[in-house]
């Protein structure tokens, strides 16, 4: 590789969409980032409370703990540790009903911790948080999920041994033959398990899942794991779902449509909180973007400024992560050593400013 | 010949047993434990003894029949209780460990001398002593009657009244099982046994589904325990750690999570085991000596178990589609 490309690709400016720049997209059609696209431009018709939603958001400020127009949850001053270790100091922080809001953040940022405490699956050290006018801090999972707010999880939760199907109507909320007195007698429950049954192909047909419902869960694929999950939270008539890395692990023609279902979802006036890698599935989607580092949130506001504040990019991102770390100009010794030396730079601003 | 026909017949008569269809109702109770809420219940022998207590004791009090059954039903679901309430929060294998060691301190407080006005202490308690009530409910006329090559009396401890009592029990149970398992309740367990925290991300009380399915498999052990000492005495050290263990084989044998796999390896596995060690004695007798045959016999109960959870972990029964994605 000569010197002059290197410098071309390197010094090149990152283009807004956040296309990852050099050769490679040009050599595989259909990367993540593509697909996204296309899933953004697919999904561009939005019902009207979503237009409505995007508008009032957009009179918001984008600092940190703004106060939103219609909130539906609000967290006040959540703190979990662990030993010495502040996993999540949350000051104040208001999810906007109605929105796609993507949490996100490096490694280790607490973004999962914090979304098992909201979700009652941890226990904060101290801290309050209203869902829905409601106080559901201290409660357990099953009735914060009883309360209308769901998730899923990092690591797909399909119960394999269990059929598509049977996934689906295991979610179905106050099913009578679910309580033990009753469940031996089938004529008491008969009729909701109809209704139940014929709620559950709706979703399934809509995630296009409907053909393996007699299937056993285990044998679906990582990425339809990922839908059937996302279709059986569904089933528990939630008013806000939260999705622990809906991407992770799913090819790039399935994340397509699993965007297209998330927007979906906020279309029908649900609330969707996400925490996500994927930068490119932020940008798009999301109608309102919090970075979380260290445990606290420390940038929130629309996706097209968050991200290119640039001290949220360079700490929180990786001041390069927009260089494609596959490209040989990398392994170049005058390259490796400025990015070095920036990075070294960096560190040393960061020490002087504390 | 003949004596490979003794064999044959002995081998036969442990399919229709009562101590046979006493295990298959045991592993019916642990099969809703372990098959279908994925429960590690290392102490079935406790529930059974408690129950056979229960009745023993009831019944010596003077108690009717019913009622002393309903004795031994509530002694086994209190006893549920008192191990599900602290440890079915904790991960699965603090249960195993609770539930084993539960069941040795019944077994020995059981045998200790502080309850023996009750319990008889070692000796047990003499079948003679709790039996009457049972006995004065058969219906059958008095006298023995044979079936092919099985001959018993009527009615009394080693009888045709207590196999049909507790196959019918076992029939019962099977209809029960049948019908919770295949309800949406039955559905809430098989999810808890595949990802208890996704059913819980479903707004379910996973632990109070727990704990249901702990006590009705405690229960349906402690009727278990009650089959047990209807043809013979009760004895604590009958009913310990090698109980649970031939409680699982059975069901292992059997298939987990299916309907009739507790009964048909309660069946395989006790006339296998009569037609081993009676051959064994025939065959080896003079060789390695009768006590010996039975230490041996055991070793191989043992070895069965290893061999068939590493080779054929869904046992005779279970569904293979099922077995092939079962990694986690």
């Amino acid at each position: 590789m000569s010197a002059d490309e290197t410098t071309t690709v390197t010094g090149a400016p990152t283009p807004a969409d956040g296309t990852p720049s050099g050769t490679t997209v040009q050599e595989t059609p259909t990367t993540a980032a593509e697909a996204v696209e296309a899933a953004a431009a697919q999904a561009a018709p939005e019902s009207a409370e979503a237009k409505q939603v995007a508008r009032d958001l957009s009179f918001v400020e984008g600092r940190v703990g703004v106060p939103k127009p219609d909130a539906i949850l609000t967290v006040d001053g959540v703190q979990r540790r662990f030993g010495g270790m502040t996993a999540v100091d949350v000051d104040h922080l208001e999810v906007q009903r109605g929105a796609i809001t993507a949490l996100i953040g490096p490694n280790g940022a607490g973004k999962t911790t914090l979304f098992n405490l909201l979700t009652g699956f941890d226990q904060p050290n101290q801290g309050q948080w209203q869902f829905d006018g409601r106080s559901i801090a201290g409660k357990s999972g099953a009735a914060v999920a009883r309360a209308g707010m769901v998730r899923t999880f990092q690591l797909t939760k399909a119960l394999n041994r269990l059929t598509v199907l049977q996934n689906m109507l295991l979610a179905q909320p106050k099913h009578p033959g679910e309580r033990f007195w009753l469940s031996w007698l089938p004529f008491t429950w008969a009729a909701q398990e109809r209704a139940a049954t014929e709620k559950a192909l709706e979703i399934l047909a809509r995630f296009k899942l409907d053909t393996k419902k007699d299937d056993f869960a285990g044998s679906l694929s990582g990425g339809q794991r990922k839908l059937l999950e996302m279709a059986r939270a569904l089933m528990t008539d939630p008013t806000m779902i939260m999705l622990d890395e809906p991407m992770a692990g799913v090819n790039p023609a399935l994340v397509q449509s699993l965007l297209g279902h998330v927007q979906a979802l906020r279309d029908e006036g649900m609330t969707v909180l996400f925490v996500e890698h994927d930068m490119h599935a932020v940008r798009h989607i999301s109608d309102w973007v919090v970075v979380m580092a260290e445990g606290r949130v420390v940038a929130e506001g629309p996706p097209e400024t968050v991200m290119q504040d640039q001290a949220v990019v360079d700490a929180y991102l990786g001041a390069h992560h927009d260089t494609d770390l596959g490209d040989d100009s990398l392994l170049d010794p005058a390259v490796l050593a400025r990015l070095e030396a920036e990075d070294k730079g960096q560190t040393e601003r960061e020490e002087r400013k504390r | 010949m003949e004596e490979f026909l003794r064999i044959l017949t002995q081998a036969l008569a442990e399919l229709v047993a009562p101590s046979t269809a006493a295990y298959a109702l045991a592993a019916i109770g642990l099969n809703l434990h372990f098959g279908y809420t994925g429960l590690l219940n290392m102490g079935q022998a406790g529930f059974m003894l408690l129950g056979a207590y229960g009745f023993g004791i009831a019944t010596i009090a003077g108690a009717p029949f019913l009622v002393a059954l309903l004795v031994a039903i509530a002694a086994g679901t209190v006893f549920a209780l008192l191990l599900g309430i602290p440890t079915l929060k904790l991960r699965g294998d603090y249960l195993a460990i609770v539930t084993i060691s539960a069941a040795e301190i019944i077994r020995w407080l059981g045998r200790s001398t502080v309850f023996q006005e009750w319990t008889g202490g070692a000796s047990g308690l003499l079948g003679n002593s709790f039996k009457h009530t049972f006995h004065e409910l058969s219906f059958l006329p008095d006298g023995r009657t044979a079936v092919g090559p099985l001959e018993y009396i009527n009615t009394g401890s080693d009888s045709w009244w207590t196999r049909l009592f507790a196959w019918g029990l076992v029939l019962l149970a099977l209809l029960f099982v049948w019908l919770l398992t295949r309800s949406p309740w039955g559905r809430v367990l098989k999810g808890i046994r595949e990802d208890e925290d996704a059913v819980r991300a479903l707004g379910k009380n996973v632990f109070a589904y727990k704990l249901q399915a702990l006590v009705i498999g405690g229960a349906l052990g402690s009727l278990a325990g009650v089959l047990y000492v209807l043809p013979r005495a009760i004895t604590p050290d009958s009913m310990g750690r090698t109980m649970t263990f031939f409680v699982w084989t059975v069901l292992l044998l059997g298939g987990a999570a299916t309907l009739f796999g507790p009964v048909l390896g309660s069946m395989l596995f006790f006339s296998l085991y009569m037609l081993m060690r009676t051959g064994m004695r025939a065959g080896l007798g003079d060789v390695i000596g009768g006590t010996q045959v039975e230490q041996l016999g055991g070793m191989l109960v043992g070895v069965t178990l290893m061999l068939l959870v590493i080779f054929r972990p869904q046992g005779i029964l279970g569904n293979k589609r099922e077995l092939a994605f079962n990694v986690r």
